[in-house]
């Protein structure tokens, strides 16, 4: 079993919520992606680490301008790998790469694959790949033992949640709402449904994410998962501090949310 | 691989491919509404009554068929074949863009959809998307990129007037590209009470088979114009190419007639060594942009490189699916001019025969100018004259120098 199975398990086991961090690689500088996985290490139970594209269509402003800083900032798919090579021997923390089709295919699929694996990735995630188009890149990462991250959301038919339990590895990633990340709207309210629907398949943990902004709402979310994503209300916090003070910052915000989820538990 | 004409039976078996190219690369919460618009708009395609309520729609509130009309002083100037322009300037509204919004807020209807969003670069579907929706009373939305609704203002007003909303979009290189990634977050976080009327014939499968089918109007009449005109099919197709939806409209009718030749004409813009142009055919590479695969332009990291047209209309660096096949298969050619020869064009097609070209299509023109003195005076050249120039008259007096 991958990494990020085996930990969402294991606190599955426990009773215990777990708590993913997205952080944008390179905003605003890798080194500073660096130092942020490190202080998250001993806080999240995975993180997610978003390779920045220009036109990242499931974003929200919040990630969009973090990806523009990241781009800015020179960061591309192998310094990005260069940059994990380093950080992820250190920490013990899995890791999933987030980005979009695009550099993928640029970089080239399989070789992207193979070169995640070796740096040490755990899982994937593409959010504009479903398994439709995702076939073949879906098997590659499997095969490789890279977890290939898949979605649900509150549109998703009973069909298509069933074709993706049988595909996804680590985790399921269940958007919380029909937006985009960092939206305010609140936990739409067919996924208690559609998780249901996704438990009656498979046992692989579900993760929710999409507009996990507080304490508060963590603990909702959490109530139907395994664990809950959280991608823009850190980002937030990141852009409005200095750079040396954001590591310290992430972990105490990611703390509090740690702290919360215990107490809903 | 034969270029052929693949049809939306064909689609839905291979999610929407044309060879490489096409398919569908969006998030999951767009999935179940895509197959949902692919199943509504198979069971339109097949009901009389929705057949006969589009041609209503199009005799009467767009004024088709539109003429075709012999260039006979363009011909004689340029010295070669005859020359031919599809008049899609003179449809309601100023342009082609209306064929395709009033076949979309049929089927909007038909879905129970009463929210429509659009996105538009020159402003020419964003008015023809108003429109429409102002003849159902519908709402409607439409995102712009900031610097075209400078570009554009005159069209940015005719929106409003129709009772629209114009959302400002500054994101990125605030244009086309960025207006329609847009208008893909809120069709994602409003998707059960709207329907998005893509303006072109890009986007996730099944739009650039939906868009293409409404536009194939064009074609359509053109092959029985012309075939009352002169007795014969064309020699030459010619049509500008930004996503490519008047160009698909013009050719497909006719991708089974081997002796149709057909060019599509892109932005070169500066000039495509310059790095400055629109033209992802001549100058891309296979990508995914706004779910397709297609040819994009974009940097060696798979970063979407930022588009340069003169006309607002052409400004995208992706096209639609079907004319990378096309362009792959060879049954069609890509060529590309620049924005200087556009606007000779422009001034040409206006001194010579009256007709002031929208700057999108007097890029086709500024081809013709090329082909036609090459071939031989019994040949046939059938332009579409997509829209008219009214609303690019600033843009240009600007880039003439001259104050209005």
């Amino acid at each position: 079993m991958s990494r990020i199975e085996g930990a969402l398990r294991r606190l599955r086991a426990q009773g215990q919520k777990g708590l993913i961090a997205y952080v944008t690689a390179g905003d605003p500088d890798l080194k500073t992606t660096g130092r942020i996985i490190k202080a998250l290490a001993a806080v999240v139970d995975v993180i997610e680490l978003g390779i920045p594209f220009s036109d990242p269509l499931a974003d929200g402003p919040v990630i969009q301008r973090a990806s523009k800083r990241a781009l800015a900032s020179g960061t591309n798919i192998p310094k990005v790998l260069q940059m994990v090579s380093r950080v992820a021997a250190a920490v013990d923390v899995p890791l999933a790469l987030m980005t979009y089709y695009n550099p993928v295919l640029r970089y080239g699929p399989e070789r992207f694959i193979r070169d995640s694996k070796q740096v040490g990735v755990d899982g994937v995630i593409v959010p504009d790949l479903p398994p439709e188009e995702g076939a073949d890149f879906i098997e590659a990462a499997r095969r490789a033992g890279l977890d290939p991250i898949l979605f649900v959301a509150p549109t998703s038919t009973p069909e298509r949640v069933r074709r993706v339990a049988k595909l996804a590895r680590g985790f399921i990633y269940c958007v919380a709402l029909t937006g985009t990340t960092g939206s305010d709207k609140g936990l739409s309210n067919t996924v208690q449904s559609v998780i249901g629907m996704v438990r009656r398949e498979t046992d692989v943990p579900v993760a929710i994410g999409f507009g996990i902004a507080d304490a508060h709402r963590a603990r909702r979310a959490a109530r139907y998962a395994d664990a809950v994503i959280v991608g823009t209300a850190l980002l937030r916090r990141i852009e409005e501090a200095e750079p040396d003070q954001v590591p310290r910052l992430a972990e105490s915000f990611l703390g509090e949310l740690r702290a919360a989820l215990r107490e809903g538990a | 691989m034969a270029g052929r004409a693949i049809g939306i039976q064909e689609l839905r078996e291979t999610g929407g491919r044309f060879g490489p190219f096409g398919g569908r690369f969006v998030p999951e919460t767009l999935m179940p509404a895509l197959l949902e618009l692919e199943a509504a708009y198979i069971d339109a395609s097949r009901d009389p009554a929705f057949q006969r309520e589009l041609a209503y729609y199009l005799t009467n509130y767009v004024g088709r068929p539109s003429p075709l009309y012999r260039a006979s002083r363009l011909s004689a100037h340029l010295g070669g074949a005859q020359i031919f322009l599809k008049r899609e300037d003179l449809n309601h509204t100023g342009a082609h863009k209306i064929n395709n919004t009033v076949g979309q807020i049929l089927l909007a209807r038909r879905m129970g959809k009463r929210r429509i969003i659009a996105e538009t670069g020159a402003g020419q579907h964003g008015v023809a998307t108003a429109t429409v929706a102002a003849m159902f009373g519908f709402e409607c939305e439409v995102y712009m990129g900031a610097e075209d609704m400078e570009r554009q203002r005159l069209n940015v007003f005719r929106m409003r007037l129709l009772g629209a909303r114009v959302h400002p979009v500054t994101t990125g290189t605030a244009t086309l590209k960025d207006a329609t990634s847009e208008a893909i977050r809120d069709w994602v976080t409003n998707v059960d009470t709207t329907y998005y009327i893509i303006g072109s014939a890009v986007g996730p499968h099944p739009y650039p088979a939906i868009v293409r089918d409404f536009q194939s109007v064009i074609g359509r009449e053109v092959r029985e114009q012309l075939e009352r005109e002169v007795g014969r099919r064309p020699d030459y197709l010619v049509a500008c190419v930004g996503g490519g939806s008047n160009a698909i409209g013009l050719f497909y009718p006719f991708l089974g007639d081997p002796g149709v030749k057909m060019i599509g004409v892109e932005a070169a813009g500066e000039g495509i060594p310059t790095g400055r142009h629109a033209a992802s055919l001549n100058a891309g590479s296979l990508g995914v942009l706004h779910g397709m695969a297609s040819y994009v332009l974009q940097d060696q990291d798979g970063q979407i490189a930022p588009a340069h047209s003169i006309s607002a209309g052409l400004d995208y660096p992706g096209v639609g699916p079907e004319h990378a096949y096309l362009k792959e298969t060879g049954r069609a050619e890509y060529v590309a001019v620049t924005d200087e020869e556009a606007l000779e064009a422009f001034e040409l097609l206006s001194r010579l025969e009256g007709i002031v070209p929208a700057l999108e299509s007097a890029h086709a023109i500024a081809y013709v100018q090329r082909l036609a003195p090459e071939l031989p005076r019994d040949r046939s050249v059938v332009v579409c004259l997509s829209g008219r120039g009214d609303k690019d008259v600033w843009k240009a007096a600007e880039v003439m120098g001259v104050g209005l």
